[in-house]
Parts: C-alpha cells; sequence; structure tokens
C-alpha cells in the first residue's frame, strides 16, 4: 500500500469510534502491539526531544525502503508512534518527503500536534522527515 | 463563620467552565492559582480608570497609581509582617527575586565560602547559585533527603560550619509538599553566621509566614501562586543584606542622581526595581492578600487538610497506588504513581475527563532521582476545590487505569 492508501485506513478505523474514549482505547491497543526497536538500539542519539516520556525512534533502509521502529515510555504516545509507523514505514524516502499530513487531523489527534504539548508527536514527525532527507539519493 | 465552598467558589469565573466537554476540575493550584473576580476587576479597574506610570508624576492619575503600588506594597507588608515596608522588593515573581539575591552575593563570597541548597529544590532554586558559584568559586553542598521526602536534618547540622554563608531552602517543596522545618534552620543557619533564603513560592497560598518571628534574611514569593497575577511577586530582604547588596539591573527608577562620569542609586527599595514596575501587578497582588486575609488563613488551612485527607485516604484504595512525600507536615499536594503506568499517559486521560493535574518532573528532577522515577502525577488541591471532585478525580483515575492497563 501506498502512504495515502495507509492513510485513508487509518481515518476510516478511526471513524468508526464515537468518542475519544474508544479512540484512546485503539491508541492503546496500537501501542501495545508495535514492534518494538531492538534494545540495542535504545539509545541516546535515538531520543526525541519534546516529548515527557521516554520515545526512541530508530531508522534504517532497506533496499529503497526506511524501516522505522519506536518505543516510548508511555503507552499513548507509543501509540502515537504506532500510528505514524503504520504510515511511514516500509516507504520510499521519496514519498514519505512528499506526504502530507492531513490524516493526523481528520483523526481526531490534532491537538497532539501543537508544539507546545509535551507528547513528541510534532518533533517524531520531524525526525521521520529529517530521516527520509538523508536517505533520499535522488 | 462557616467556610462555604460553594459560595467561594462563585468568586472564581474559571471554575465555571467546561474543558473537553466536562466541568473543569482545576487539581493543578501548585503550578498557579486560579483568581477570584476581586482580583480581575481590580486589573480591569485599574487599566479603565488610572493607568499611568507611577512616582515623580505631577498629575492626578499617575498619584492615584503611585499610592495603588505603594499601597500593595504596604499589605505585602502587613502580610508578611515586615518591619519596614522598604524592605519589600517587588520583582516579577520568585525566580527574578532568587536571581537577584544570587547577583548580590557574587561579591560578597569567595572560593571558600559555602552555600547549602536542599535536594528538594525546584530548579529555580538551584540554577542562579550554580551560576553565582561559576563566578566566585564558592561551592554547593546539598541538604539530602529521606525517604518520607523529608529534608535530612541531621545532615544539614553536620553539613552546617564556619563556611557555610548562605542556606536556601524552600518553605513547602513544590513536588512533594513538603512543609520544612525553616524556623529551626533559620536558626540553626544564624549560630553560624550564615544567612537565610528561604523560597516561600509554594508555601504563601496556605501559609502566612511571620517573617520577623521567623528572622529570616530572604523571603520571596510569586502572586500568581495564592489568587494574584503572574508576573509580580516580593522579595524581602533584611535592609542590612539588601543595603550590602548591588543594584541587580540598572535603568531609570533605580537612580539618584546620574552624570556620565558617576551615578548615584536611589535608596531602598527603588535601588533593586529598576525601569517602569509591574504596577497592575502589584495591585492585583495587594487585592489577592485582601481576599485570602478576609477568608482567613485559619480557615482555609482547616480546609485543605480536610479536602487532602479525604484524597488521600480515596486514592490507597486503588491498586498499585504509590505516593511519594509522606512528611508529617505537608500541603495539600500528593505526588504519585499508579503501578507501571506512565505520568504522561494518567495526565492525558484525566485532561480528556476535564481534570488538570501535573505530570512529570515538576522542575524538580533531583527529587525524582532521589526516587529513581521518571515522574509523577502531582494533584494539588485548593480551597476552592471540593470532595465531589476529588470523588469524580478518583472514579476517572480509575477509568484511566483501566483503560492503560
Amino acid at each position: 500500500m501506498n502512504i495515502i492508501e495507509v492513510q485513508n485506513e487509518i481515518v476510516e478505523e478511526f471513524s468508526l469510534f464515537e468518542d475519544w474514549m474508544q479512540r484512546y482505547e485503539y491508541m492503546i491497543e496500537l501501542g501495545k502491539s508495535i514492534e518494538l526497536i531492538d534494545p540495542s538500539n535504545k539509545v541516546d542519539s535515538n531520543l526525541i526531544k519534546g516529548c515527557q516520556s521516554k520515545l526512541w525512534l530508530h531508522a534504517e533502509l532497506n533496499d529503497d525502503k526506511l524501516i522505522f521502529k519506536a518505543d516510548s515510555e508511555a503507552i499513548i504516545t507509543k501509540g502515537i508512534a504506532a500510528v505514524l509507523l503504520r504510515v511511514f514505514s516500509n516507504q520510499t524516502p521519496k514519498n514519505i518527503i512528499e506526504a502530507n499530513l492531513e490524516f493526523i487531523d481528520k483523526i481526531g489527534l490534532k491537538e497532539h500536534l501543537s508544539p507546545t504539548r509535551a507528547n513528541g508527536l510534532l518533533s517524531m514527525i520531524k525526525q521521520i522527515k529529517y530521516y527520509a532527507l538523508a536517505f533520499n539519493k535522488n | 463563620m462557616a467556610f462555604d465552598v460553594n459560595k467561594i467558589r462563585e468568586d472564581f469565573p474559571i471554575l465555571k467552565r467546561k474543558v473537553n466537554g466536562y466541568p473543569l476540575v482545576y487539581f493543578d493550584n501548585a503550578a498557579t492559582s486560579q483568581k477570584p473576580s476581586k482580583v480581575i476587576d481590580s486589573i480591569v479597574d485599574y487599566y479603565s480608570n488610572y493607568n499611568s506610570n507611577i512616582h515623580r508624576g505631577v498629575h492626578s492619575i499617575s498619584q492615584e497609581a503611585t499610592d495603588a503600588y505603594e499601597d500593595a506594597r504596604k499589605k505585602i507588608q502587613e502580610h508578611f509582617n515586615v518591619k519596614d515596608s522598604n524592605e519589600i522588593i517587588l520583582t516579577s515573581g520568585t525566580t527574578h527575586s532568587i536571581n537577584l539575591v544570587a547577583n548580590g552575593f557574587t561579591n560578597l563570597l569567595s572560593k571558600d565560602d559555602e552555600i547549602l541548597i536542599s535536594e528538594l529544590e525546584h530548579h529555580s532554586n538551584i540554577v542562579p547559585w550554580q551560576m553565582m558559584c561559576e563566578k566566585n568559586g564558592a561551592k554547593i553542598k546539598v541538604i539530602p533527603l529521606t525517604s518520607k521526602g523529608e529534608l535530612n536534618y541531621d545532615s544539614f547540622l553536620n553539613l552546617l560550619s564556619k563556611k557555610t554563608k548562605l542556606v536556601f531552602v524552600n518553605h513547602v517543596s513544590n513536588a512533594l509538599g513538603t512543609i520544612n522545618p525553616i524556623k529551626s534552620i533559620i536558626s540553626k543557619a544564624h549560630e553560624f553566621g550564615a544567612a537565610v533564603l528561604i523560597d516561600g513560592a509554594q508555601a504563601s497560598s496556605h501559609i502566612k509566614a511571620d517573617l520577623q518571628e521567623l528572622n529570616v534574611d530572604f523571603y520571596t514569593t510569586s502572586a500568581h501562586k495564592l489568587c494574584g497575577p503572574t508576573g509580580i511577586g516580593m522579595l524581602f530582604g533584611k535592609k542590612e543584606w539588601l543595603n550590602k547588596m548591588p543594584p541587580y539591573q540598572g535603568g531609570g527608577e533605580m537612580i539618584s542622581e546620574v552624570t556620565f562620569e558617576k551615578t548615584t542609586y536611589a535608596g531602598l527599595p527603588h535601588k533593586f526595581e529598576a525601569g517602569t514596575p509591574n504596577i497592575v501587578g502589584a495591585i492585583g497582588f495587594g487585592m489577592a492578600l485582601d481576599y485570602l486575609n478576609n477568608l482567613g488563613f485559619d480557615s482555609i488551612e482547616f480546609y485543605e487538610t480536610e479536602l487532602l485527607n479525604y484524597a488521600t485516604n480515596k486514592l490507597k484504595e486503588i491498586p498499585g497506588f504509590k505516593m511519594y512525600g509522606e512528611a508529617k507536615h505537608k500541603t495539600s499536594v500528593i505526588s504519585f504513581n499508579i503501578g507501571e503506568l506512565h505520568s504522561y499517559d494518567i495526565g492525558t486521560i484525566l485532561d480528556k475527563f476535564g481534570i488538570a493535574v501535573r505530570t512529570g518532573q515538576h522542575c524538580a528532577q533531583p527529587v525524582m532521582d532521589y526516587f529513581g522515577i521518571s515522574g509523577t502525577v502531582r494533584a494539588s488541591f485548593s480551597f476552592y476545590n471540593t470532595k465531589e471532585e476529588i470523588d469524580y478525580f478518583c472514579k476517572s483515575l480509575e477509568r484511566a487505569v483501566a483503560m492503560l492497563s
């Protein structure tokens, strides 16, 4: 699936929820099922700044695609990371750079995008885009 | 006079609002307090009716503004039972006050001198001293904590020596609510000739400190912690110390005579109040003190203790609840974690229920390091909170735990 297809799929899943509680419960579930970062990559250089809980993000290139893995001490942060990884992991750097982020608003997570919110969502997106820029060969 | 919390709540407009669809439950009082209409009105009144720059104005509204500003200083003087109103410096708040004293002591200390700081301190009470020590070479010694979150008094006595020139302790810990035995700390420090600065930011909304009785050298607080506006606070300093200290900032108001060859400084308190001060802030500060004194600190303390005990007992029933800071004397602050859950997760879900608490390190990383935790959830209660709110908080907390587990 390309990025737009994944985003649409996530938006559709979230549209089934009637209130914030169901949305958060789902995010917490996603957080629990996230494919965890290798412990050897849980190093300070992979820490995302601006988060009240520790949040690690690791990237590596597999053929032409970027594979992201993440972990956090906080389960909601982990859930947010899981949503982002579903969108951006296993995509080419070029597609990641070009991806827009409207789906975040559509799934009701916009409040987490404010730079003053201490959850690191914005920093995490920035970091994902930086990796994509760094690995982009074109 | 009976303490009628429902009537008191009417004084606070913000308590009527909803957050995320739920009535606001404000349990972040240790971060800042809410403001009663009287304080808000005094701010509107100033800007609507007599906004003017103070001191030296010959016109009428300047005189009115000057009187209101100086009245506020007198209210602060009376509230804290200070001998001379010239010993009250109006600052932007506790952080400003501490920096002012640290700057003043830069040239008064040298490399053989020591200052004692407690492990309970807020970052704002640590960093200015580190900056000062970089300049004059004085050394910082740390008064350690006990597992209950109290200062280790025996260690304090052991650390005191002829080298000790300053002792800095908060009256109440912001992270844990511990009330420190400042009276004995002050008199012990004085036996060794050391000056004492007490950070009263967390204490002032709960405890009316009598500064003459405490015989403290410096005491500071921020108005916004006690129902006043942000950006204004006070530094009390004994005259003998304030006179020894050089001005902190240069500017208007703090000078007596200026020529390009030499400037002579104004007397106290103006020497430390350079520039146009926060006039409206001072007026709001004075009004907040009036408001609290009208309620009465005895009634406030009695009611807040009732809330603290009620909440502590209810929270202890929640499986996995662990409280940090179990000092014998503490204010209405509960710092806690539930099992292995992260404070950020709990705070996020509580916010969705309209409940405001603080999560994280509370600007007191050394305290968190001591307990080996990355942070806590901190619920802090004020006299306008209710037992019903605590019930709702506990119920919501249990739902949050169920969601997160």
